[in-house]
């Protein structure tokens, strides 16, 4: 019985990882072939970049059981921290890949940092409180990412919270996070190929947590924190592992995303509340705990607008709209009984009566 | 003399947030879900006085008439249509991204009628400011007028809530919603008159928000509703008179940290203290602390 | 369970097709947004070749022209005024026999103010055949499109993107407006030289590129300026709707003007605020506070003795701009903005310029682009925002900005 579970699970595992790396390779030929609008060829990088992010979320709250809306809080120290290491060693190490992934390990560990750090003191609250409390906390890492000044001259680096003239820079000396106007210039280093290479990396870890011992604790966390409790279960512990990993996780996406654009700036719109409803919204709409649910919808929604363009002013209308179908069509009891008596039977079973 | 004209900055901005948090623990309260197109409804009361107000040229009562109408109806129908199928979900975070989709919608919809110019919003108040200590310390009409409505509403809703039936109903599902409907309480028309009077308040916080700080986007709603969701956890979400003392002790955080640390960290400091807060009293400051059962 | 994840193998295979499509179906793509957008062409009964992926192999009918900007969320107000102030500028042209001959297609994409929606937009108008980019609306996407299109060599005009760094090392990248430094040391000096005030106070957006980057440079050269800055005051991007404590620290600090590196959506707030709790004082703008006496219902009387440098007032009494604020009227029922005036110029700095170096449709994005490039230091425009105005090669613009004051509730001319 044992040994068919965990089979099972090997190829639960594999037709995710297939998935990815099929999709992977079909890209690759159409690109190569030309078949890549430059739209969607823009488009891979923030693809990796959201699927990466669901992916941690869904480590939080899908096998956590915990809300938190703080996500692109923890996304954006890693992008802020890796894109500052990248400026900072542009002229020292000159090969971009080696920069990159130092850059990203960077990421993962300040933000894997900051998540054990603020998990510390909140995971002790529950349900709407941990959600209020976690969105807190991004909105304070953005509001001190728009006030933070960083330059560098011979002296080395020079800080400050107020203005970049209070850095008080040599003549020579240059301004690299420069308060609400970010960090600008940071070498494009991202591409497909490493995204998705971090993607298999993400569902590695995400994926083998799962089906490790610590992962069985961490869901028996979620299942029941009482009756977990009472057999042994170091819930701190637990709770703070699953949080951190999935802060460094999203530390990585920030990275990833930073080194995309060449500027990078803490706005409301991409590390604000709004994102980290956006990513919860990935989570949701593809199944609380199912990873591969998360990645499909983290494609499906980050494509949608762009397919909509066409409609042009009532494009975000149409979005929305569609939002709220999805989220009935795939939550609501009613249309789920609807669903498993009408479309399975048709789409499924007819073509075994053909055989 | 500046503190307490900073702190009557505060009292005022928290007043704002309050009766906008009265109605975001309403809902909460009984229906146990975050709305968060509550503050895109206060938007929709908003763009209804201005229609009826400032483009058709018709009295401000009728105006205010309108809009607590329109923003009734459309609570029930956003209930009826994005919340209702999802109430038996197997997650109860389906329903709150239903919300966000529909908190999208209603921007796009403003967006579509209204455009995204600034209007500028006529106040419903005609009181005059009051001028205290040689116009040292001024209090302005919205403020008086805000206060004393949280405190109206703050006590009918008490008293509706404990002393009638419809209440007293709402008060049994919000306990538990099979109990209530074996005890024959219609759980659904409970919860769309819940909708119903939370969206009225929408559109009475949506005028007295807009007559306080006159300016209307389609966006005008969504950061004073983070903000006013922040208030009414922060007093305890779903007490009532949480969200009032909640509200105002928000606004005053907010006014001092600016004028006395620094203003461009005031947002970090007010969730700073929200997130202190929350350690040490982790319900809010008015709420229940419930015990969980083994 | 075992069916929930049957369910998700379909819509995986749906979204894998859909990928596909996306890719394979461009070409279609790209003449659907023509035909929602072009009205234009259709109007001067344009077909372009379609199916066609390379903008360099496009049959030559016409110039693609793509603009961007936020048409959805906050920044909304200043992307639809880019989006009408460059279609009624290409509707005129057309109207009167376009470029040289040619006619001029359309196409505006929303980037609702993100830096990464931004890039997407402008990879949706290359895979439409833009040829030249209007765009785009703010400076925190401009930078991020400006280096993509330096990678392209496609030549770009943003109307309103003003940090320097929108330009820097893009010499592909030209602006119609001024840059924040350029304004910050412009206001800094007016007010020295013109002795307007000795102590002032800014209340400035520190969540913003355009308003901190502004603020930084007023301060800067304050320091050689007569006058004194006595509060420096924040706000950001979630905390816009109370002023009082930035004003009454203004107040306190004995400020006889207060400087407003923002826009106008904010600062006819802290103006209402302002006469509310007593405060009388002479306000300061940039370019960002054009419009406040177009918020619709404003109270105008408020605004009473505001100063501000811009280059564009759309209630000045020269012919163009009322030719150009009525037939903006007539079309989208808007007065139009510095944005829009500024989108509207971008359009026949264009056309100036290709008109100076005789560039046909036929040409390759990047042998269109150096021709422009090449173009664009010879040329003097005189346009809504400024009269003669030319361009180093590094990009920025040369014009003079007027000082205006709001006298009777109308934009005059201080002299």
């Amino acid at each position: 019985m044992k040994k068919l579970k965990l089979s099972k699970n090997i190829k639960d595992n594999s037709i995710t990882y297939g998935i990815i790396i099929i999709a992977y390779v079909i890209m690759q030929i159409m690109i190569k072939t030309g078949h890549v609008s430059s739209l969607m060829q823009g488009l891979l990088v923030p693809l990796c970049v959201y699927i990466i992010l669901a992916v941690s979320l869904n480590l939080t709250v899908g096998i956590l059981g915990e809300l938190s809306l703080g996500h692109a809080g923890f996304m954006c120290v890693g992008a802020f921290t890796g894109a500052f290491f990248s400026k900072c060693m542009q002229d020292v190490i000159t090969i971009d890949l080696l920069r990159f992934i130092l850059a990203i390990l960077i990421g993962a560990i300040s933000a894997g940092i900051i998540g054990l750090l603020i998990g510390m003191p909140v995971l002790r609250l529950k349900g709407d409180y941990l959600a209020i409390v976690t969105l807190a906390f991004g909105e304070i890492i953005k509001n001190i990412m728009n006030v933070l000044y960083i330059g560098k001259d011979d002296s080395g680096l020079h800080f400050s919270m107020k203005d970049s003239l209070s850095l008080g820079l040599d003549a020579e000396g240059t301004v690299i996070i420069n308060g609400a106007q970010g960090i600008t210039g940071t070498p494009k280093n991202s591409t497909f190929t490493i995204g998705v290479i971090l993607i298999i990396l993400t569902l590695f870890i995400v994926l083998n947590l799962i089906h490790s011992r610590d992962g069985r604790a961490i869901m028996s966390i979620r299942d029941n924190l009482i009756a977990a409790e009472s057999i042994g279960i170091n819930i701190t512990k637990y709770k703070l592992m699953a949080f951190s990993i999935s802060a460094a996780l999203a530390g990585i996406a920030g990275v990833l995303y930073s080194h995309n654009l060449s500027s990078l700036m803490a706005t409301p719109k991409n590390f604000g509340y709004n994102m980290s409803i956006m990513i919860l919204v990935f989570v949701v709409l593809g199944g609380i705990g199912n990873i591969r649910g998360s990645i499909i919808s983290a494609v499906i929604l980050t494509l949608l607008p762009e397919v909509l363009r066409g409609l042009s002013n009532y494009r975000m209308l149409i979005y929305s709209i569609v939002l709220i179908v999805m989220m009935l069509f795939n939550w609501s009891p009613k249309l789920i009984n609807l669903r498993e008596k009408y479309s399975l039977k048709r789409l499924f079973k007819k073509p075994k009566e053909v055989q | 003399m500046s503190f307490i004209s900073y702190l009557i900055n505060g009292i005022s901005l928290g007043s704002v947030y309050a009766i906008i948090a009265l109605g975001y623990t309403m809902v909460y309260g009984i229906a146990k879900m975050l709305n968060f197109a509550h503050g895109d409804v206060i938007m929709v009361g908003g763009f209804a006085v201005f229609f009826a107000v400032s483009m058709q040229g018709l009295p401000t009562f009728a105006g205010m008439l309108l809009a607590v109408v329109l923003c009734t109806v459309l609570g029930i129908a956003i209930e009826y249509i994005a919340y209702r199928p999802l109430r038996q979900a197997a997650s109860s975070l389906a329903v709150l991204i239903t919300a966000i989709g529909v908190s999208y919608f209603l921007q796009n919809i403003a967006l579509l009628i209204f455009g995204a110019n600034t209007k500028a919003f006529t106040s419903v108040v005609t009181i005059p400011a009051l001028k205290l200590a040689d116009e040292q310390i001024i209090i302005s009409g919205e403020t008086i007028v805000t206060i004393i409505s949280c405190i109206i509403i703050m006590t009918t809703l008490t008293l509706f809530i404990n002393k009638t039936k419809a209440g007293q109903a709402m008060l049994a599902v919000s306990e538990d919603k099979g109990a209530a409907q074996l005890m024959g309480i219609n759980v659904n028309r409970t919860i769309s008159l819940t909708f119903a009077i939370g969206s009225a308040l929408a559109a009475i916080a949506g005028m007295l928000l807009c007559s306080a700080y006159p300016s209307l986007t389609p966006y005008t709603g969504s950061m004073p509703g983070i903000k006013a969701f922040v208030a009414a956890v922060f007093g305890g979400i779903g007490s009532i008179p949480g969200a009032l003392i909640g509200g105002i002790v928000l606004g005053v955080i907010e006014i001092l940290s600016k004028a006395y640390i620094s203003s461009q960290l005031s947002d970090a400091i007010v969730f700073l203290v929200l997130i202190v807060v929350l350690l040490v009293k982790p319900t809010g400051i008015l709420g229940k602390k419930i015990q969980e059962k083994v | 369970m075992k069916k929930f994840q049957k369910i998700m193998s379909l819509m995986l295979a749906s979204a894998m097709i859909m990928t596909m499509l996306a890719g394979c179906s461009n070409s279609n793509d790209a003449s659907n947004a023509d035909s929602s957008t072009a009205e234009t062409t259709e109007a001067a009964g344009e077909e372009t070749a379609e199916g066609t992926n390379e903008a360099a192999s496009n049959s030559g009918a016409a110039f693609k022209i793509g603009a961007i900007g936020p048409a959805t969320g906050g920044a909304a107000v200043y992307g639809i005024a880019v989006q009408n102030g460059a279609d009624l500028a290409i509707k005129e042209i057309n109207a009167a026999g376009g470029i040289n001959g040619y006619q001029i297609e359309y196409n505006f994409q929303d980037d609702e103010c993100d830096n990464e929606k931004s890039v997407n937009a402008y990879n949706t108008l290359k895979d439409w055949g833009m040829q030249m980019l209007v765009g785009t609306t703010t400076s925190g996407c401009c930078i991020a499109v400006a280096a993509e299109s330096a990678n392209d060599n496609l030549f770009q005009i943003t109307p309103s993107g003003s940090s320097v760094d929108c330009i820097n090392g893009n010499d592909n990248v030209f602006q119609v407006c001024f840059t924040d430094p350029n304004q910050g040391v412009g206001a800094a000096q007016y007010i020295g030289t013109n002795n307007v005030a000795g102590k002032v106070a800014v209340i400035y957006d520190s969540s913003d590129v355009y308003s901190s980057g502004i603020y930084e440079k007023f301060a800067q050269e304050a320091a050689n300026q007569p006058f004194e800055i006595v509060a420096a005051e924040a706000f950001t991007a979630d905390n816009k709707t109370d002023f009082s404590v930035q004003l009454q620290k203004a107040k306190d600090a004995g400020a006889e003007l207060v400087f407003l590196p923002i826009y106008y959506t904010e600062a006819s707030l802290i103006l209402t605020q302002a006469n509310a709790m007593g405060y009388d004082v002479k306000f300061f703008g940039c370019d960002g506070l054009d419009g406040i006496l177009n918020v619709e219902n404003f109270d105008t009387a408020l605004a009473e003795g505001v100063m501000l440098l811009t280059p564009f007032a759309a209630d000045a009494e020269d012919e163009a701009t009322k030719a150009f604020v009525s037939a903006y009227v007539e079309s989208y029922g808007d007065t139009p903005n510095q944005f829009a005036a500024d989108a509207y110029d971008a359009v026949y700095i264009l056309k100036a310029a290709i008109e100076q170096c005789g560039a046909t449709p036929d040409d390759s994005v990047s042998d269109l682009c150096e021709k422009l490039k090449a173009a664009m230091p010879q040329i003097t425009v005189d346009g809504l925002t400024g009269e003669a105005m030319s361009w180093d090669a590094d990009g920025a613009v040369n014009k003079s900005p007027k000082a205006m004051e709001i006298v009777d509730g109308n934009y005059s001319l201080i002299q």
